[in-house]
């Protein structure tokens, strides 16, 4: 069913976007560099989305990933029972909080910080919108990272304390190296969900449309162009199937890094299998 | 051993620790200052007009009544959808799949669905509910929409919490001549129930703070009353906060303040709630 | 020695269970033969590995017949044999035939699920069901589509007393049955087991998780219980086999490229003292195992 579910999206998307994917092609959309959906003709180069998808996850990336694995190193290896506790409580809260209301929080915090320490005209950028989609992916990263952490077997800890090792040395020899297939997977699908992010990227990044030079620049990403366009669009027309076009290609992006994290985690499962 | 290389272990412990004791202190901290951050802007706003009064002047008076309703009716059919067959898919595959490459490929499948970006479901909502299935933008197709999100994440709390029913309950139903159906319904699913339930509960609360997905397929922004069928159109509390800011010039804070607190109280109570019971459950059932 | 099968026939006379069709087959056989097993020529694999080969032995009716043996010899699994719980491993495949009160279990059109009713079984670790006390007791009688509550009261009575547990839950037959201690929990699976009016119970190492003083609770259990049902108890302990057994099965794998096989059986007294086999007198006096 779940299988009939996936196929029935990919179907959906491809027959919708089968209009866009014949009169103006998937090579010329992604290599276009001019996004204008409402000129006449209109122009439907997908690559400054694209782009600003990247540059906002790497963005996310550079912030979660650091955070998230340090700290899930640090509940897992470090940490009490109480801190424990109070960590996974904490990480909890924050995948219960709607993207919208981050995206919000970055509205009303972020963007006049932003503004005001690198003395910008505008603080809707790249680096906001990617700085609180960071923050957004820090319980995914954290959560798979414990994990895998977890799935560690206790012998190896002991065996290489019982070898002199300091704790973080063990950490860092030892149980890290044993888990970073586990971490890898969970950067991975932390980088899966910041690329799909939508309703904060769209309040943050300022949605410019075209190709991004720098960090500072106003970016639009292809989930912000989807959620801001499909509104105002005439369905089954050319702009309609463009957009689908454009799920598709994000489909697809997200689709290929969770199961390349899947395959990560399958194996990592065998491995502590005994 | 040499004792410097001893002492430089020692620094290098220390200074290992204080970094990653400030990774998890800034997740706290952030943690912390959205939680303050969002009571403190809202608290104002909340008061029994506010929660029952309809929004007035576009939002920028009046209260956020229709709005909350809109958002228990949506996920309520949500909920309706998802449970059974996102329960009975769970129990097929913890108790009957045979272990073979179909079943692998479903559960592929399954941790692939939780990955799919939301709005990719928002236009699959479009596509196949709205326009295909001709059900219009609705309170039904919205709720459709978060079902197929929702799915996976209950099928994995289901097939979770079975798996950690022991083997032998199984086997001593069994041994008592309780055929493999009366053993599920009668001593595994009871016993697996705390998980089921609270894993569900995560995920349809996560479901009721989802903006995209309902983006094109019924939320809308100004409606006087609540949706009187499944066909009408709503308003719900993620939308709501999300078109105020976007496309109300001059938006009341306050108000837009009072509806995140609204929605994040709302979502993180029951979340919270649900993993409270839960962990008494478990600790009252030890293996 | 009280009978349990005295007072079960007295305080629940009137219940009218659905019994097995298999039943109706042995109804010409006396009521003193019930529960008793042949194993002609049994083998099990496990997939393509073959662990078990060539037994062939009788299980009298009423009295404890006690399986021992190194671990890894398949105790256990020809234990299962009898319940056929093997068909809920999957791969395991068995041979030969076996036949309760004459007739072959083995048999496809033999549903597993009544042949359950009659052949109870204990585990190895107390497993009692996250429910109260009553509950665990009534689950195989309600099974058996009995609902009447008076009826579902004397045969909890009847089977807790069976295991020795009355007197310690009769007032607290609410309570969860994770509340009692690990022997009182594995007295409860004996109970448990009694309800459904068993003719035989298995015992898989019932005691192996318990301290001394609840295995010499169960010990004295499975004596009362040999007046009314069969016992076939799997025990890696000797003296345990030697205390409570009126006969005793030796198995023995010999090198781990052959398959398991029975070596003796007999009547216990004279497996303890002149044993026919040379390894058996060996494993018995612990040179090996």
């Amino acid at each position: 069913m779940a299988i009939v579910i996936l196929a029935a999206i990919a179907l959906f998307l491809v027959y919708n976007a089968g209009r866009a994917l014949t009169e103006v092609g998937l090579g010329t959309m992604l290599s276009g560099i001019q996004w204008y959906p409402t000129s006449d003709p209109g122009k439907f180069g997908m690559l400054p989305l694209v782009l600003g998808s990247l540059l906002v996850t790497g963005v996310a990336l550079a912030v979660g990933v650091p955070v998230g694995v340090g700290a899930a190193v640090f509940i897992s290896e470090f940490a009490g029972r109480r801190l424990k506790e109070v960590m996974k409580s904490v990480i909890e809260f924050m995948a219960a909080v709607p993207s919208v209301v981050y995206g919000l929080i970055g509205v009303a915090v972020l963007i006049p910080l932003v503004k005001d320490v690198f003395d910008l005209s505008s603080g809707l950028t790249a680096l906001a919108g990617g700085i609180v989609l960071g923050v957004m992916s820090v319980p995914t990263i954290v959560s798979i990272s414990e994990d895998a952490l977890h799935a560690v077997p206790d012998d190896l800890r002991h065996g290489s304390a019982a070898l002199g090792n300091t704790r973080w040395q063990t950490t860092f020899k030892v149980t890290l190296p044993s888990a970073s297939s586990g971490i890898f997977a969970a950067v991975m699908l932390g980088l899966g969900r910041a690329i799909g992010e939508t309703m904060a990227v769209l309040m943050l990044t300022g949605n410019a449309a075209v190709m991004p030079t720098s960090l500072f620049d106003s970016v639009r990403t292809m989930t912000g162009t989807i959620a801001a366009e499909m509104g105002e669009v005439v369905q089954g027309g050319l702009h309609y199937s463009v957009l689908f076009t454009v799920g598709l290609v994000l489909f697809a992006i997200t689709f290929g890094i969770n199961l390349a994290a899947d395959l990560v985690l399958e194996r990592q499962r065998k491995r502590w299998r005994r | 051993m040499s004792r410097a290389r001893t002492r430089q272990a020692r620094v290098a412990e220390t200074i290992a620790r204080g970094v990653m004791g400030a990774m998890a202190a800034s997740v706290i901290a952030v943690a912390l200052f959205v939680l303050a951050y969002i009571v403190y802007q809202g608290v104002g706003a909340i008061d029994w007009q506010f929660l029952t009064d309809v929004p007035r002047d576009r939002g920028r008076a009046g209260g956020i009544y229709p709005v909350i309703i809109g958002t228990v009716y949506v996920v309520t059919a949500t909920a309706a959808f998802t449970l059974p067959v996102g329960v009975l898919a769970g129990i097929y595959l913890s108790e009957y799949a045979p272990r073979n490459l179909a079943t692998r490929a479903i559960r592929l499948a399954i941790t692939n669905m939780a990955g799919v970006p939301s709005i990719v479901y928002g236009l699959f909502g479009l596509a196949a509910f709205v326009l295909a299935a001709g059900i219009g933008r609705s309170v039904l197709a919205a709720a459709l929409t978060l079902t197929c999100m929702t799915l996976p994440v209950v099928i994995t709390a289901t097939e979770e919490a079975l798996r950690q029913i022991p083997q032998d309950i199984r086997q001593a139903s069994l041994a008592l001549g309780a055929t493999k159906l009366r053993t599920i319904y009668k001593v595994v699913l009871p016993a697996a129930a705390p998980g089921i339930v609270t894993g569900s509960i995560l995920g349809l609360a996560r479901a009721a703070g989802e903006t995209a997905p309902i983006l094109f397929t019924g939320a809308v922004f100004q409606m006087r009353q609540t949706p009187d069928s499944p066909l009408s159109q709503f308003m719900a509390l993620p939308y709501h906060i999300y078109a105020q800011v976007t496309s109300v010039p001059d938006w009341n804070r306050t108000l837009v303040w009072g509806t995140v607190l609204v929605l994040v109280a709302g979502v993180s109570i029951v979340s919270m709630v649900a993993a409270a019971w839960r962990s008494v459950q478990r600790r009252k059932i030890k293996w | 020695m009280v009978s349990v099968l005295s007072i079960a026939d007295e305080g629940t006379a009137a219940i009218v269970v659905p019994r097995p069709s298999v039943d109706d087959r042995t109804a010409g056989i006396a009521e003193s033969a019930r529960g008793s097993f042949t194993l002609a020529d049994v083998s099990v694999a496990y997939g393509d590995d073959l662990v078990i080969e060539g037994v062939d032995m009788e299980i009298p009716s009423r009295a404890v017949t006690a399986l021992i043996g190194p671990s890894g010899c398949g105790k256990s699994t020809l234990l299962r044999c009898l319940n056929r719980m093997n068909d809920e491993l999957g791969t395991v495949r068995v041979g030969g035939t076996i036949t309760l009160d004459g007739q072959d279990i083995m048999r496809r059109e033999v549903d597993p699920v009544e042949l359950r009713m009659r052949v109870g079984q204990v585990f190895q670790r107390p497993n009692p069901f996250p429910m109260s006390i009553y509950d665990n007791v009534a689950f195989g009688p309600r099974t058996q589509g009995i609902r009447r509550r008076a009826d579902l009261d004397a045969l909890v009575e009847e089977s807790l007393r069976g295991a020795a547990l009355w007197d310690e839950v009769r007032k607290s037959l609410k309570k969860h049955a994770f509340e009692l201690s690990g022997g009182q929990q594995q007295r409860l699976c004996i109970a448990r087991a009694l309800a459904t009016k068993p003719e035989v119970v298995l015992m898989d190492e019932p005691a192996s998780a318990l301290d001394p003083i609840s295995t010499q609770q169960i010990e004295d259990t499975i004596a009362e219980l040999k007046s009314s049902v069969t016992i076939v108890i799997v025990t890696h302990n000797m003296q345990q086999a030697a205390r409570i057994s009126d006969r005793t099965a030796f198995m023995l794998r010999e090198s781990l490229e052959e398959p398991a096989h029975l070596i003796e059986v007999g009547e216990t007294k004279k497996m303890f003292t002149n044993p026919d086999d040379k390894r058996t007198e060996s494993y018995i006096t612990g040179r090996f195992g």
